[in-house]
């Protein structure tokens, strides 16, 4: 069944403190080429069916409205992936 | 078709059913692989008079793993039930074998708790494997019929400084606090040991205590045919399938290939839900028998209810709501799924359940009914799985007499004294010295400021905590109009214990005693946690055998009945196994917690006189000082229950009346400890003197002041209360001795002719240990 | 609720007309941890508490509201994300914006509901220690005159407690500032920020005073004994506080 992935970050002004605790944590473990990590959110929205338009916008509707919250994310993709 | 539809379909084409199983005695089934040994296999045999189907084998493993059967254990454990006075019996109002014992407050009201292990699953995922801890034993709470209202976890990691501690003590702390904060319940003490015994086997105990009104004690039975069976809660997955029998029986062998399940996930906000959803089941009674789901799921849940019952009991697994359809008949009996509850309720209430379930939001479904067959049938799409008597899955386990013998190590052990040892030459004696060492010791991994763990809990939810960690027992109100409430304490000390097994375990009752005592409750029940090594190891055994029995011997001295707890076994790393650790967890009831007594003084007690209450022995084995040093060996400290006795009846008479401002009793670190914690608790300098102390017990200020010697405790008395406090001390024969005061202009806790201990410093030590390995 | 009852959330309002005779609502959603403690403080104020159901749009003439702290749906989207779109929740919007300007106030994860809800502006992240934290925090009330300061001293310290996983209060730049220069930062930590939220922002109100919300529990310390430090009753001021608006305002 086709899915609608739906990807949510942080807003790039915003600290992400899970992110600041990765980043540090990757040169421990000898990752030394990273500046930055930035940690956000990946949404699976299953669809019985085929996917039309009009889902796709309700998708998008709901991932503005519920999925993310503007005042510190931002939704950076909303596409359809086949299985 | 569906996919669902053709996943049955295609297990009822594979299907092991009953009658199969008459007319293929010679299939090979897996039971080693599944934890059975041969007796345990060919005894299914002949209770079932055929060979158990492939569910049937599920159940049978699970249900008499060392885990759910207490087998090598049982055969000790009836000491608890048989080394009880009718005095002890009066108020217990559920005993143990129910999911937890029921002790009676008066005025209607009840109070239930229960300690119990998750070592193992924390060991493989610890912030889930503490973090179902909490769940768990949550829920034999609320099965009771209660409301639970406050949580407690004794923890034992590995060596501080080692790196896998960080990684376990991380997840841990952070589980508890996770699921617990979730909850609701406030999290009011515990214990944290660091010891490298425990590095390839952390201990997580977890203790939730309840309560109720008399008329709402709730217990797991199926009763009165006809009424329905129903699963609710979260939906069935493959969480810990096998976890209660294979995690149980199996050591952590690296050379053999690995049998360790997936891990339990908890959903805190799930069993929150479940929590108020079953409260207003049983106050509108809409339920007739409850069983929480935990380890062994279904396989549990259905043949203790039924066995409980008067009748038997048919299910259809169909029924089952799942979270992944392929799992097979077999592995929904086993699965571990967390937030799952079962009950049977009655045709009439039907409706008004589903209304509830509706109302919270909870998923459920009906498996079937009561019966008066005496059997639990168990179908999968009308074929009949499981027919079995619930008894003999149930109850009717294997059980075991293991071989036990004192080890051959044991009087070597013995006989290596601290101060005949080369860690014990050169003691501390100059003032100087004597400071320095009470710095370190304060500053050490046991010793420490616990407030980095303790920090990351709710101490306050719930409106009704009286005391909490670091205070000497949580203290939680009952009832808010006449201030009615209980005190907790948990405690144990591996060392002692694997010292001598049988003073260790009574010395960890002992303490637990004082600590609830030294709050101003009157100690009334216990529940205990037995976290040991290997049964099949007869050293262990021996440990085990001598810990239940001082337990049980002791229990009856001091008058607390064992009201339930739980046996942890297979403790180890390799052959090696932890020190042997039982966690004696104590309930005391004041009748206002208004009189509860704090571990510390506060500038308002300016000048109160500072009493140390029982006699100081030159005993040093096996303590905080000692094992700072690295050094264990000797004798733990003399038990003397009489002591512990007439001490509680002081302390706890002395705040009734109001003789005492604080109190905090002595243990781990001795006297030096409980006054450096005493001072540190609000900042409040004092003092004292051990002149007196040392001329009448004729030990030196070192031994006063790090002895652990037992039956003592400290406590603030206010000038106007001295003579009275005198006076009762003396009419019960109790030592007692005066060190000093209370001195809020000093900030130091100055120990004359010996040293002036800044707080500030005493401070910065005590609180710098864990952030500086955790962070 | 009779004598010989537990109090069961959602079932907690008390039969006897209170000394005020004013009626303060508390929502209770799925997960909501502090409710009783909340209504408990209300009772100690001297009004009645009032439980409101998540599922139910009927506000039940109360006259103020408290959304309490706790684990809203596991605060599993995000801490409120999802509590905010219970049908007691449009209510409690309408009636905060209409000309009546019901007083609501939101205690930790009731704050997190109000700026999702966008009664309050802003949001919170996770502690910048990553923890859970639970102590007992002091506060400067920055603001005396909204709904539910008004017993406090302007600059007055209290000590409430504090305990929370996702409490670092963010907004842009222009929203602090703007909060700052119109005396809309209610409460301000001292002495140490314990989550890294901006200019040490505790608790913010909305422009006419009648929304506040904070992170830190006044709910937790109202009663000596079971309050910060075992003594401390800073938080009832909250309570009264109301009380007196109420009194002071429309009734």
């Amino acid at each position: 069944m086709p899915r609608i992935v739906v990807d949510v970050m942080p807003k790039p002004e915003i600290l992400d403190p899970q992110g600041k605790a990765i980043v540090g944590a990757l040169p421990r473990l000898g990752f030394t080429a990273f500046s930055q990590v930035r940690q956000g959110k990946r949404f699976e929205l299953t669809v019985d069916g085929e996917v039309t338009e009009e889902i796709l916008a309700q998708a998008r509707e709901a991932a503005e409205k519920l999925l993310s919250n503007p005042v510190i994310e931002d939704v950076v993709n909303v596409e359809v992936v086949a299985d | 078709m569906s996919a669902a539809e053709q996943s049955t379909q295609q297990k009822k084409f594979n299907m092991d059913t009953v009658a199969n199983a008459a007319v293929t005695p010679d299939t090979e089934l897996p039971w080693a692989e599944l934890g059975l040994k041969q007796n345990e296999f060919d005894e299914v045999v002949k209770v079932l008079g055929r060979r158990p189907t492939a569910a049937e084998l599920a159940m049978y493993s699970v249900m008499w793993s060392e885990h759910c059967s207490y087998k090598s254990s049982k055969n000790h454990l009836r000491q608890f039930g048989d080394k009880v006075s009718e005095e002890m019996k009066k108020d217990m109002l559920v005993g143990i074998g129910e999911n937890a014992g029921v002790t009676n407050l008066g005025d209607g009201w009840a109070v239930t708790f229960k300690i119990e292990s998750h070592n193992s699953p924390t060991m493989i995922e610890p912030y889930q494997g503490a973090a179902t801890g909490i769940g768990g034993i949550v829920r034999d709470i609320i099965s009771m019929g209660a409301r639970p209202v406050a949580v407690m976890d004794p923890l034992r990691f590995g060596a501080i400084d080692h790196p896998d501690t960080a990684r376990v003590i991380h997840g841990a702390v952070a589980g508890i606090g996770g699921y617990g904060n979730s909850l609701g319940l406030p999290n009011i003490g515990g214990e944290m040991v660091f010891d490298s015994v425990y590095q390839g086997n952390p201990l997580v105990n977890a203790l939730a205590v309840g309560v109720m009104r008399h008329e709402d004690i709730r217990l797991a039975n199926a009763s009165g045919k006809g009424n329905k069976v129903v699963l609710f809660g979260a939906r069935t997955g493959g969480d810990g399938i096998g976890g209660a029998s294979i995690l149980s029986s199996e050591s952590f062998d690296d050379t053999k290939p690995s049998k360790r399940p997936a891990v339990q996930v908890g959903d805190p906000f799930a069993e929150k839900v479940l929590i108020e959803c079953c409260l207003e089941l049983f106050k509108g009674s809409l339920v007739e028998g409850i069983q929480d789901l935990g380890a062994a799921g279904i396989s549990c849940a259905t043949s203790e209810l039924a066995s409980n019952g008067d009748g038997g009991m048919e299910v259809e697994l169909t029924s089952v709501l799942l979270r992944d359809p392929t799992l097979t008949p077999g592995e929904i009996l086993m699965s571990e799924s967390q937030e799952r509850m079962m009950a049977v309720v009655s045709p009439e209430n039907i409706e008004a359940f589903e209304a509830t379930m509706d109302k919270w939001a909870v998923e459920y479904s009906w498996l079937g009914e009561v019966t008066d067959t005496g059997r639990l049938i168990i179908k999968w799409d009308g074929e009949v799985i499981v027919d079995v008597d619930p008894r003999t899955v149930a109850h009717d386990g294997p059980l075991y007499d293991r071989p036990y013998a004192r080890p051959e190590w044991q009087d070597a052990l013995q006989a290596d004294t601290f101060k005949s040892s080369e860690a014990g030459a050169n003691l501390p004696s100059t003032g100087a010295e004597l400071k320095a060492a009470l710095v370190e010791l304060m500053a050490s991994p046991n010793m420490c400021d616990k407030s980095w763990i303790t920090n990351q809990y709710d101490r306050y939810v719930g409106g009704n905590t009286a005391l909490a960690s670091p205070d000497d027992a949580g203290v939680i109100r009952v009832d808010e109009k006449t201030g009615m409430g209980v005190a907790l304490a948990t405690d144990a000390n591996g060392r002692y214990t694997f010292l001598d097994p049988y003073h260790g375990a009574q010395l960890a009752l002992a303490e637990a005693y004082r600590n609830v005592a030294t709050s101003g409750a009157v100690p009334m029940a216990v529940s205990d946690c037995l976290n040991f090594g290997s049964p099949e190891d007869s050293d262990v055994m021996w440990q085990l055998a001598e810990a239940i029995r001082g337990l049980s011997d002791a229990c009856l001295v001091l008058g607390v009945p064992v009201t339930g707890g739980n046996v942890s076994l297979y403790n180890q790393t390799g052959s090696t196994p932890i020190h042997p650790t039982p966690v004696v967890a104590m309930l005391g009831k004041f009748d206002d917690v208004d009189r509860r007594t704090p571990s510390g003084w506060r500038a308002d007690a300016d000048g109160q006189a500072l009493y140390l209450l029982g006699t100081t022995f030159d005993e040093l084995d096996g303590s905080e000082f000692a094992n700072i040093r690295g050094h264990l060996g000797g004798l733990p400290p003399k038990v003397d229950l009489a002591a512990e006795k007439t001490l509680g009846a002081i302390l706890i008479n002395a705040s009734r009346d109001g003789m005492i401002d604080s109190a905090h009793d002595l243990s781990e670190g001795g006297l030096g400890a409980a006054l450096g914690e005493m001072a540190l608790r609000f900042g409040v300098g004092a003092r004292v003197a051990l002149d007196d102390l040392c001329e009448r017990d004729g030990v030196d200020a070192f031994t006063a002041l790090f002895s652990e010697s037992q039956a003592r405790a400290v406590v603030a008395v206010p000038r106007s209360e001295e003579v009275r406090f005198n006076d009762m001390a003396t009419a019960r024969q109790f030592p007692v001795v005066r060190l000093g005061v209370v001195d809020a202009a000093s900030n130091s806790l100055e120990v004359q002719g010996q040293f002036d201990l800044d707080l500030n410093e005493l401070r910065e030590a005590h609180e710098a240990t864990l952030p500086k390995y955790f962070g | 609720m009779s004598a010989t009852e537990l109090p069961l959330i959602g079932d907690y309002s008390t039969p006897a007309a209170a000394l005020s005779g004013a009626r303060i609502g508390v929502v209770t959603f799925p997960g909501t941890l502090d409710d009783r403690d909340a209504a408990r403080a209300i009772r100690m104020a001297g009004a009645e508490a009032v439980s409101l159901w998540h599922g139910d749009a009927d506000l039940s003439n109360v006259d103020a509201v408290v959304i309490p702290g706790g684990f809203s749906y596991g605060d599993y989207l995000r801490a409120g994300a999802i509590a905010r779109f219970a049908p007691m929740m449009s209510k409690i919007v309408d009636a905060a914006n209409s000309d009546a300007k019901l007083p609501v106030l939101g205690i930790c994860n009731g704050f997190q509901i109000l700026t999702e809800s966008h009664l309050l502006p802003g949001s919170m992240i996770k502690n910048d220690h990553l923890k859970f934290l639970c102590r007992d925090q002091v506060l400067r009330v920055e603001n005396n005159t909204t709904a539910w300061s008004n017993q406090y001293a302007q600059g007055e310290e209290i000590t409430i407690v504090l305990k929370n996983q996702d409490g670092q209060y963010v907004a842009d730049e222009k929203t602090l500032d703007a909060l700052e220069a119109e005396g809309r930062v209610a409460f301000s930590y001292v002495g140490w920020n314990p989550n890294g939220s901006r200019r040490n922002i505790a608790g913010i109100t909305n422009a006419a005073g009648n929304v506040v919300g904070l992170m830190p529990h006044p709910e937790h310390a109202v009663e000596a004994g079971f309050g910060p430090d075992h003594t401390g009753t800073d938080g009832l001021g909250f309570f009264t506080s109301v009380l007196t608006h109420l009194v002071g305002g429309q009734k």
